[in-house]
This record gives structure tokens, C-alpha cells and sequence, in this order.
């Protein structure tokens, strides 16, 4: 089992270069709404430092392609550098490389097994560094400082917040439609480190996050019903949020973690509820007849988003995150559902059905909506901790179900690696 | 392993005796799905205890009931005539048969997002037990849930597959 270990990170006290703290970066990024104009021509050479800097530099290389905004070269193809040319590249090798930015960088492997990675940032065009960082892992954590590396070249060079050093929860699928087997799997975002949390014995949907990664709620399944349990990722152990037959679904930790939002249905009726995390007694925050689900916070946790067919069709509605002012927010054409709000709070996700199903983006009042997917039924998106990223779970006509991410400034979902089918992923927080 | 279920009329308190279910040490070994039981058998919340299927009883009911299955247009939960016709007939059955209780069981389509479905199946499955209770059969005797659209009996992405998912599923338990 993976343990929970610390990355330690500090700043420039390591490393022997130009001062950390950098401008912002002279390096020409094109994003104009709607997509990127033109990816960054970066160079990942292969780090010193033994066989890991090589996987290290790999890994951060597949890291800032998978973001939309880079053009990463090598590691393979390109030479490596001696450990001294890490804070001091030879900038005019690098541009006759075809390269505007570089990451370099190098590998310790101490006595005790534990390893400090440093990273480099580079301007290449203007000659000068951009950033660095070290990071302290145990030899088994190696992937997370190239993730850390990989974060701040993205973070640097497109004003964005981190967002790689993360992982995924989702439901893996797999069997014919009519006796699927649906297990819940934890994986890195990049695919790796893929275990499953449960048997595949009962149903299992809907997995999420809690704010510090440790836990997860869902939907499972106990005396042939939904019920939400809550499960802590290190030990497995789980517990049943509201005990005594209580058809529960559609889970959400509050922003702080102390409270569960989730829906019960009974006698035709589906209603939002919220309960502390630890157990208690639920406390009711709809009663319009109706089915009222999918709530979820927004990050400053006094608000809810959620759906509900009051009206006669699935649309979003917010109120308090006490059920009060509960007011309708979409107004478009077709149904809306599964919203979620963006950790920065200036966005809610959701799925819309128009024939098809896909995501799109609103404003937190519901103006701007935009429609960010083209599958045939694409649904439960999941925000990256950035909120520049959303993941969700496009089903094909006839086939199986697959996670996406795609950005929401414009550009192509793209397809998450995973063993097997999959459905209902959650983003997890940036990790520390 | 529970040895004796003692029913009382309303509220019911279930003792678990036996060999109750332990919570695993934690490992990598994913834990089994278990219910709110300690290591010493303590007492279990009603509607919290595993349901046993019973084969012999529903493929009794089916027989002479003609289908243990209604089904439902897109995105509704009405009870057309047929469907009320085939509960009246499972009614008789339960009447009949007073020593199983009966799950009411709603699934939906893919054409609906995942959460909502658990909500729609919800209501497909209440609007079938009102009737049945309607028709006489105990409360206490049926109880309701939903399998959104996670367990579809036809494969298929066209009307045919979804018309037969859209169903509410009288399954008989002790």
C-alpha cells in the first residue's frame, strides 16, 4: 500500500542559482479564448542521476503533453547534460533544439533510500532561469516529484494553478452490460499506481473526494439498496453514512470535510440532505416534490448547486448551504444535470441533454453556458483543482463507458489511460 | 451467519446472532461490502440486514401471476393498465403467500444521467408498491429501491433495449 508521504518542497535554499523568486516568464504562450494558438516547443532531456532521471524526465515530458499546452521534446532523442549544466544550461544548444523552454534538473539517491529531486525551469529564447524547485520523496514516490516538476513548468508558463501532482477515483467496468462488475479504482492522473478499493460484489457509483485526498464517499449497495458509504483510502475501512434502510445517493463532502451532502429518496420524493461526515442525523435542505440531486459546494462552502425537475424537466438551481433561497439558474434550451462547482467558484459544470448528452461550463449565476464535448452521451464531469480541466465519462452508442478530460478554454477531450472501461471519475485535490 | 430473524409487527429489531460479519484488517485487500455490524454481533439497524432471494417462491409467483416485471415509458413512472393488471395479479400472490416479503425494485434506461436515474427508479418502484398495498398487501410487507440504470437487462443502445430496461422488478425476499 502506497503510504501517504510528505513531498517536501523548498524553494531555492537547495539549489545554487539565480534567485527563486522569478518574474513572470517572457516565453510567448498564445492563449486566446477559445484555444491555444500555439504550443510550447519545451525540452525534457533525460536528468542525471542514474535510470530514474530518465523516467523522471519521461514522465514530466507525458505530463505537459497531456495539458494541451506544450510540444514537449525528448527525453528520448536528446542527449542529457552533466549534473553542473542543470542550473546552467548552454542555452544555444537547447535553441538550435527547436526549443523555447527547458526543464532540467537532477537526481539524489541518499543512503536511507530516500531521493531529493531538483528542478529547473529555463527561458530558452531569452537565455535566462525561470523558476526551480527541490522535492524530497521516499525512492518508491519518484513519480510524484516528476508531477511536482511538471507542475511548476505548467503553472509558470500558462498563469495557471497546479494541477498534475493529483489522482483519479473512478468506477472501473468491466463485463457484459447485462452483469457488469463495478469496482472502485484509485490511479495517479496519469494512469500509474492503478489499485482497486473495492470487490466488485455490490454495485458500486458515484466515488468522491474528500478535501484532503484521504477519504472518499459513494454510492454502494446494502440490503438491495443505494446507500453512501464513507471510506478511508489508507486502512479500506468503510462506514455506512445513514444507517437504517435510507435510500442514499449522489454524495459530496463539504469543503471542509465535516459534512456529507447526498440525496435520499422515499415514497416517490428524492431530497437533498446534509449530515456530519462522522454520522448524526441528517438534516433535510429540500422538500419540493421532485427529484432533488447531485448537490454539490461551492468552494467557500456556504453555497449548493444542484438539479432538480420542480419545474417539470432536470435544471440547476442553487441555494444556501442551509436549503435557503433556492433559486433556478439555467435557462437554455434542454435539460441540465450533475453540476458541480468549480474549486476556483467562478464556474459550474454540468451535463446537458439536448439529444445528446455533453458537458459544459456556467457562470456561478448561470450566464455563459458553453458546451465543451461533442460524444453522444458524455456525463459526471469532475473539476481539476485548477478549474481549467474537467474530467467526465463519455458512453458510446452500443459500447462501454471512458473517462475524458478536456479544458474549458477550447481543445479536444482527451482519453484517460485506464486498464478498462470506466465511469463517474473524481478529481482529486492537489496533493502536498 | 444469522441464526434466527425475529419479525415483530411494526417496528422490528433484528438481533444478529451467530457469527456476525468482521470489519477486515486493512491490507490491500479490498474489504468485503458489510453492513453496521461489529465484531460481537451487535445490533443491527432495521433495513440494514442483507435480503435473501428466494428462486423457488418467485418462479411460483411468476407462473401463476404471469410476470413479476411492469414496465414504463421514457422518463415516467405511471402505471399504464397492463402493468396495474399484472400487479393486481402479483398482489393476489403476496395475499396468498404471507410468509415472503417483496422488494419493488426500479431501473431506467441509459438515457438519463446517473443520479437522477437512482431518483426515477425510485418512483417507478413507489408507484408499484402503492398499488400493491392499495390492492391489501401489508406495508410491512414490500419494500422499495432503485437500481437507476446500472443493472439493464437488454444490452442494446436503441428504443427496444430501453423500453424492456425501463421496468419495475417485484423481487421476492426473506
Amino acid at each position: 500500500m502506497r503510504s501517504t508521504s510528505k513531498t517536501a518542497i523548498f524553494s531555492a535554499l537547495l539549489l545554487a542559482t539565480a534567485a527563486a523568486a522569478q518574474e513572470p516568464p517572457p516565453v510567448e504562450v498564445d492563449i486566446v479564448g477559445g484555444g491555444v494558438k500555439s504550443a510550447i516547443a519545451i525540452a525534457v532531456p533525460a536528468m542525471p542521476g542514474g535510470p530514474v532521471g530518465r523516467d523522471i524526465s519521461q514522465v514530466i515530458a507525458s505530463d505537459l503533453r497531456s495539458t494541451g499546452l506544450f510540444n514537449p521534446i525528448g527525453p528520448g532523442g536528446i542527449s542529457s547534460y552533466p549534473q553542473e549544466q542543470a542550473a546552467a544550461p548552454v542555452f544555444a544548444e537547447w535553441r538550435s533544439a527547436g526549443a523555447s523552454a527547458l526543464i532540467t534538473g537532477y537526481v539524489d539517491t541518499r543512503p536511507d533510500g530516500r531521493m531529493t529531486v531538483a528542478c529547473y525551469l529555463h527561458d530558452v529564447t531569452a537565455g535566462r532561469a525561470l523558476g526551480n524547485q527541490g522535492f524530497s520523496v521516499t525512492a518508491s514516490d519518484w513519480r510524484r516529484a516528476a508531477h511536482k516538476c511538471a507542475d511548476l513548468a505548467y503553472s509558470r508558463l500558462s498563469g495557471q494553478g497546479a494541477f498534475l501532482d493529483t489522482r483519479v477515483v473512478y468506477v472501473a467496468e468491466s463485463g457484459p452490460r447485462t452483469n457488469r462488475l463495478k469496482r472502485i479504482a484509485i490511479m495517479d492522473s496519469d494512469g500509474s499506481n492503478h489499485r482497486y478499493l473495492t470487490a466488485g460484489k455490490a454495485t458500486v457509483t458515484m466515488p468522491r473526494f474528500s478535501p484532503r485526498g484521504d477519504r472518499l464517499v459513494y454510492t454502494g449497495t446494502l440490503a438491495r439498496k443505494p446507500r453512501v458509504f464513507v471510506l478511508d483510502i489508507a486502512s479500506g475501512r468503510e462506514r455506512l453514512l445513514v444507517p437504517g434502510g435510507a435510500i442514499t445517493f449522489a454524495p459530496r463532502f463539504s469543503p471542509d470535510g465535516r459534512r456529507v451532502i447526498f440525496s435520499w429518496a422515499n415514497a416517490g420524493n428524492t431530497d437533498i440532505y446534509v449530515v456530519d461526515a462522522d454520522g448524526g442525523t441528517p438534516r433535510r435542505l429540500t422538500s419540493a416534490p421532485g427529484a432533488d440531486t447531485s448537490p454539490s459546494y461551492s468552494p467557500d462552502g456556504r453555497s449548493i448547486v444542484f438539479e432538480s425537475d420542480r419545474s417539470g424537466t432536470q435544471q440547476l438551481y442553487v441555494m444556501g448551504a442551509d436549503g435557503s433561497g433556492q433559486r433556478r439558474i439555467s435557462f437554455g434550451g434542454g435539460r441540465y444535470a450533475s453540476p458541480v462547482w468549480s474549486p476556483r467558484g467562478d464556474l459550474i459544470a454540468f451535463t446537458r441533454i439536448a439529444g445528446s448528452f455533453n458537458i459544459g461550463v456556467m457562470s456561478s449565476s448561470g450566464g455563459g453556458a458553453r458546451i465543451l464535448t461533442n460524444g453522444w452521451q458524455d456525463e459526471g464531469p469532475s473539476w481539476a483543482p485548477n478549474g481549467q480541466f474537467v474530467m467526465f465519462n463519455r458512453l458510446a452508442r452500443g459500447g462501454g463507458s471512458t473517462l475524458y478530460a478536456v479544458p474549458i478554454d477550447g481543445g479536444p477531450a482527451r482519453r484517460m489511460p485506464t486498464p478498462q472501461d470506466g465511469s463517474d471519475p473524481s478529481w482529486s485535490p492537489l496533493q502536498s | 451467519m444469522r441464526k434466527t430473524l425475529i419479525l415483530g409487527a411494526a417496528a422490528i429489531a433484528l438481533a444478529v446472532s451467530g457469527c456476525a460479519k468482521r470489519t477486515p484488517p486493512p491490507a490491500e485487500v479490498p474489504p468485503a461490502e458489510q453492513g453496521p455490524t461489529g465484531p460481537g454481533g451487535e445490533q443491527v439497524a432495521p433495513g440494514d440486514v442483507e435480503l435473501t432471494e428466494l428462486p423457488a417462491q418467485q418462479a411460483d409467483m411468476v407462473a401463476k401471476a404471469g410476470s413479476d416485471t411492469v414496465y414504463f415509458g421514457t422518463d415516467e413512472y405511471q402505471l399504464d393498465e397492463s402493468a396495474k393488471a399484472t400487479l393486481a395479479a402479483q398482489g393476489r400472490w403476496l395475499l396468498a403467500n404471507p410468509n415472503v416479503r417483496a422488494s419493488i425494485e426500479g431501473h431506467c434506461d441509459e438515457r438519463g444521467t446517473r443520479e437522477y436515474n437512482m431518483a426515477l427508479g425510485e418512483r417507478r418502484a413507489n408507484a408499484a408498491r402503492d398499488f400493491l398495498a392499495s390492492q391489501g398487501v401489508p406495508a410491512s410487507r414490500l419494500l422499495v429501491t432503485s437500481w437507476g440504470k446500472e443493472r439493464p437487462v437488454a444490452a442494446g443502445s436503441n428504443e427496444e433495449a430501453w423500453a424492456q430496461n425501463r421496468r419495475a422488478v417485484t423481487v421476492l425476499v426473506r
